[in-house]
């Protein structure tokens, strides 16, 4: 049924254009044209072209928007070749095709998909699929009698290829087709899989690489990211096939008759208006940022819906039963709306939605083309998307988004590349399918252009890490995971190694979870009774469960639930009837907002002629920052300081994010202590830092004794940042997960702790002491490079101080700035977000103090 | 977000008192008996991580340095005529082996700078003879007996030990603090472990409720610039 709604897009009049079509059109077998026939439809000419390639054994990257046959477009050269064998090639037991897909319940349902044109066909293909869920037997069994085509997910061919029969299984293969590579390349999961890539290029150097992708920057990286890199040689890359973008989306940002709220992320004050979008719509999705802003989201609609409305909740710490039976429901078009968060949108196929409501702001251009993108659309009829703001400034990311869209301009992230922890999970990796040498294994590296410039010498600290841990102190010899063979091979000391490395494959290394399971109760009042045994609802942070008292009321899963106690390492819950819950979850986004809409906003509002297209609202409040203070012009940061009930701040506007702000507020607070500013504490949002201390800052800025200048500097990057880094728990936790994607430490299992044999460690600990002991060590590098962006967003704050400087703007106020109020408003609302530990321990002590001290 | 705590130095944290005698909790988890000018240090786990090594986990073999190196920055700040180490100072019995030569020389140099006294542990019940001092069961430093695992149940005598590696939690605004702690009821007093690589258990646990049977005790928690008092009922048990 999947298959016709998106086949349903391809009619005759689009896309047969020239003489490629025309070329491509005779390549198709005869079977094949029938079945198009037979259906009604005509092959799109970005089918044709990929096909043409592709039986030409060429490598392409096809770049189209979602939809729009891109699957069929990936498999139709290798359902041909397939089909046209003869004779004993029908019956031969190797493996031809290999897709691989991001998610594995899209794994699972490309092969059902497949399996049906398959049949009508009456090719005689067989097609299997292998992810995290397939069964060691079956895997066993696929392993000696490969299927046609294989399809699954990076993690599973990280698998594959550590295994002494690798070789074999992957000697036939003749096409490797990569799904979602926008999205792939993105994450550190990409770079793996291009180490993958790059070991088969070396074992089947026969099979050409078939990218399916989104729009995106810059093209040529992923045509070069596709296939293999010579080295010290210009660049290769993949064809390029572009398909049809399609018309261009329908986008609009609600225009509220209520107030749009200062600063926060709730969409309260538009529910409202977004339950008068799902009536007057066949399905809706709502996106979100976070997971606590479903839910409540959720809750709000459920409250006016009074029409019963069916509105489902969708997000990645639900059940995994629980989003199965919506995203079926979706499909089946049962639902009206479903309240989500990115968890879908990498997801099958989303049935009829006939629009995308966005709440909060999209953080990104390409983000939200792509989630538009996916929208149902008949042809000729754009998608529809509705841009909810959450406050004032949201509405000037949102105007960004839109003109960004409407100019088809595209803010991707380069493809991630030579991630140093990566290279050592892939090494291990290596040698568990066999000896091997380290110059051949170094030129099979550097020709994945993901890893083009990694040095010799950071290759070879690599390999000594994943034999001996890489120290300088050389104890470890005799423990040594990798060993020297008589002829100058590496390989590994221990079968055992192997089966370690099998259970910590993947680069995805979670936050700390912890299950959530609904308790039995038994008794009342003070013989209640609560014990464990009901069903589990799903995961939840484990920080978040960390500040819980028993009786504390949270929202998840719809419900407001009450939490108990923690048992084996699940959070034991009831429901109650209460309406509010008393512990607020976060609500700000996973993402900042992205350098090239920051660019577009600062540069919106240097032009006031383009605050008319900004609602009513909007626009006084920019007026009114004009009369009191200044519009920051687009190149300058403007400092605001201003004294307010007998505290005084400082406010600046860098507008790079909130990361890079909570970054710049560690380190600018310290260099204000140091020069004698006394701040007691700051706060940021997406666009702006406010710092506040008792001494007069303004005065203190006119009489010189405060240099802006000096302040920005960008030497705050060098010894502060260094100290800084030192305590940071948001580079302990960047360093943690390249502890465990390198195989120093193991993963953790939620539920498993417990069990003997794991030998979990906590990573905090071996932080201090490599930082003090060897502070050049591999691993250090590699979490100080996933901190220049990440968490700490260290090189996005570089950047901005290089571009102030010398163009820092001050201006002394009496009064609270009306740009100043939202960040102000975050004061006491936004939870402590990691580093202030030192001063929450001084305020428990103190306060026991002030209680034993009062005389009542 | 606040971030200026008052400065304390830690010689200003309440002192710990025990039958009498006033006991100094130092920031790094070590403690100073000033009347008798003895320092007392608990669960060192020398060769922590080279026992993992040996077990393929590969961690950064310095924590025997690192530990090596904040005892003698303790003992050149206090110089005290007598050294306590009140069991598992090595991580197992085979810790000597593994030790390197550095190392060893540093111990060896310990020894010579006051008396020393090694506790036996339960992962070091033979600690080392040749590393200089003395090792010995238990010590009696007039009233206060020191052993390695605390007794259990009504107090009989005044007791030094460590063997638990007490940590303690507290939450505030949202958010949760954990860290080492000393733990008293002025009976017994339980040290923080003092080695590197060491873990924590949880002073709200089972095994601290025999320890303390009152119920009610008081931890000096160690912060990056303070030892900071707390009772036991401003703790959040944290698993």
């Amino acid at each position: 049924m999947a298959w016709s709604a998106k086949t349903q897009r391809m009619t005759a009049s689009e896309g047969q254009t020239g003489v490629t079509a025309r070329a491509g059109a005779d390549l198709l077998p005869r079977r094949f044209a029938d079945w198009f026939a037979g259906r009604g439809w005509q092959p799109r000419r970005h089918q044709l072209d990929l096909l043409e390639h592709g039986l030409a054994g060429r490598s392409a990257l096809l770049i189209a928007p979602t939809g729009g046959g891109k699957t069929l477009a990936g498999f139709l050269a290798s359902l041909v070749e397939l089909g046209e064998r003869a004779g004993a090639a029908r019956t031969s037991s190797t493996l031809h095709t290999l897709y691989i897909s991001p998610l594995k319940a899209l794994a699972v349902d490309i092969a059902r998909n497949l399996e049906a044109p398959v049949a009508e066909m009456g090719l005689d293909i067989r097609i299997e699929t292998r992810t995290g869920d397939t069964p060691q037997g079956k895997r066993r069994r696929q392993r000696l009698d490969p299927p046609d085509i294989l399809i699954t997910t990076p993690e599973q061919l990280a698998l594959m290829i550590a295994y002494p029969d690798a070789e074999r299984f992957f000697s036939g293969l003749r096409c490797v087709v990569l799904d979602e590579l926008h999205a792939l390349v993105a994450s550190k999961r990409g770079a793996l899989l291009s180490l993958g890539l790059a070991r088969l290029a070396r074992i089947a150097p026969q099979a050409r690489r078939t990218g399916l992708s989104a729009t995106v920057a810059d093209p040529d990286a992923l045509r070069a990211w596709l296939v293999p890199q010579p080295v010290d040689a210009p660049p290769h890359h993949a064809a390029l096939v572009e398909g049809d973008p399609g018309p261009p989306p329908d986008i609009s940002i609600l225009e509220s008759v209520e107030r749009v709220p200062w600063s926060g992320h709730s969409a309260r004050y538009a529910i409202g208006e977004i339950y008068e979008a799902i009536r007057a719509r066949r399905m809706v999705l709502i996106f979100v940022n976070t997971r606590s802003q479903a839910e409540l989201v959720f809750q709000e609609l459920w409250h006016v819906n009074e029409d019963t409305l069916p509105i489902a909740l969708h997000h990645g710490s639900l059940d995994v039963s629980q989003r199965r039976r919506v995203e079926q429901a979706m499909s089946e078009g049962t639902l009206r709306a479903v309240v989500c968060t990115s968890t879908l949108d990498l997801g099958i196929d989303w049935g009829d939605v006939d629009l995308v409501v966005n709440v909060g702001a999209p953080k990104g251009a390409s983000r939200l083309m792509q989630r538009i993108g996916r929208a149902n659309h008949r042809l000729n009829e754009p998608s529809h998307a509705l841009l909810v703001p959450s406050n004032r400034f949201e509405v000037l990311e949102c105007q960004a988004a839109e003109d960004a869209a409407a100019e088809g301009e595209q803010d991707t992230e380069p493809p991630v590349a030579g991630k140093l922890d990566v290279l050592a999970q892939h090494v291990l990796g290596v040698a568990c399918a066999g000896p091997f040498d380290a110059d051949a294994l170094y030129r099979e590296i550097r020709s994945a252009a993901a890893y083009m410039t990694l040095a010799r010498a950071d290759f070879d600290a690599v390999v000594d890490f994943v034999a001996t841990g890489g120290y300088a102190l050389r104890s470890y010899e005799r423990f040594a995971r990798l060993r020297r063979t008589p002829d100058g091979l590496w390989r590994l000391a221990h079968p055992r190694i192997a089966q370690q490395y099998r259970l910590n494959v993947g680069t995805i290394v979670e936050a700390d979870m912890l299950k959530v399971r609904l308790a039995r109760q038994r008794g009342r009042g003070a013989r209640r009774m609560v014990g464990p045994g009901g069903r589990v609802l799903g995961e939840i942070e484990e920080y978040f469960i960390e500040q819980l008292a028993p009786g504390d009321t949270f929202l998840f899963a719809g419900h407001v639930l009450r939490f108990e106690r923690l048992e084996e390492s699940e959070a034991l819950v009831t429901r109650t009837s209460a309406q509010e819950p008393r512990i607020p979850a976060y609500m700000g986004g996973k993402f900042p907002l992205s350098t090239y809409l920051a660019a577009r906003v600062r540069a919106m509002l240097d032009d006031p002629e383009r605050w008319r297209a900004l609602p009513a609202q909007v626009r006084d409040w920019l007026s009114i920052q004009r009369f009191k203070s200044r519009v920051p012009k687009r190149t300058e940061m403007l400092v605001e300081t201003f004294p307010r009930a007998k505290r005084h701040y400082l406010v600046c506007y860098p507008f790079e994010g909130r990361l890079a702000h909570q970054t710049l507020g560690m380190l600018l607070t310290r260099r204000m202590e140091r020069l004698g500013a006394r701040p007691l504490g700051f706060v940021a949002n997406e666009y702006a830092l406010a710092v506040w201390g008792t001494r007069d800052l303004s005065l203190m800025v006119e009489s010189g004794h405060l240099s802006l200048p000096e302040l920005f500097e960008e030497d705050m990057l060098g010894d502060d940042l260094d100290a800084w880094l030192a305590e940071s728990s948001l580079m302990k936790r960047t360093f943690r997960s390249c502890a465990v994607i390198a195989g120093l430490i193991e993963r953790r299992f939620p539920g498993k702790e417990k069990s003997g044999r794991q030998v979990t460690f906590s990573s905090d600990l071996i932080y201090d002491v490599l930082r003090q002991h060897e502070p050049d060590h591999v691993l250090l590098r590699a979490a100080w490079d996933d901190a220049a962006a990440g968490l700490l967003d260290i090189r996005r704050l570089s950047d901005m101080l290089a571009r102030i400087r010398g163009h820092i703007v001050h201006r002394r106020l009496e009064t609270v700035s009306p740009l100043a109020v939202p960040v102000m408003l975050e004061i006491g609302r936004e939870p402590v977000y990691g580093e202030a530990d030192e001063a929450l321990l001084q305020e428990a002590a103190d306060e026991l103090v002030a209680e034993a001290m009062r005389l009542v | 977000m606040s971030l200026s705590p008052k400065p304390c130095a830690s010689s200003e944290a309440p002192p710990i008192r025990l039958n009498g005698l006033d006991l100094v909790a130092d920031l790094s988890g070590a403690l100073f008996v000033p009347a008798l000018e003895t320092l007392i240090v608990a669960d060192l786990h020398l060769e922590k991580g080279s026992a993992y090594a040996a077990r393929g986990v590969h961690l950064p073999p310095y924590d025997t340095r690192a530990t090596l190196g904040l005892l003698r920055e303790v003992m050149a700040r206090y110089r005290p005529r007598t050294l306590v180490s009140l069991g598992d100072s090595f991580h197992d019995g085979r810790a000597r082996e593994r030790l390197h030569d550095t190392d060893i020389a540093s111990i060896r140099a310990l020894s010579e700078l006051c008396d020393m006294v090694w506790i036996t542990g339960n992962h070091d019940r033979e600690p080392p003879e040749d590393l200089g001092g003395q090792v010995a069961g238990e010590l009696r430093l007039g009233d206060i007996v020191l052993r390695h695992e605390p007794s259990t149940g009504l107090a009989l005598e005044t007791e030094i030990s460590g063997h638990l590696h007490p940590v303690a939690a507290v939450v505030r605004r949202g958010r949760r603090v954990r860290r080492r702690c000393f733990a008293s009821d002025g009976a017994r007093l339980v040290l923080p472990a003092f080695g590197a690589y060491t873990g924590g258990l949880d002073v709200r646990s089972e095994s601290f409720a025999e320890v303390f049977p009152s119920g009610r005790f008081t931890v000096w928690m160690l912060g990056r610039d303070a030892v900071y008092a707390l009772p036991s009922r401003a703790l959040r048990y944290s698993g």
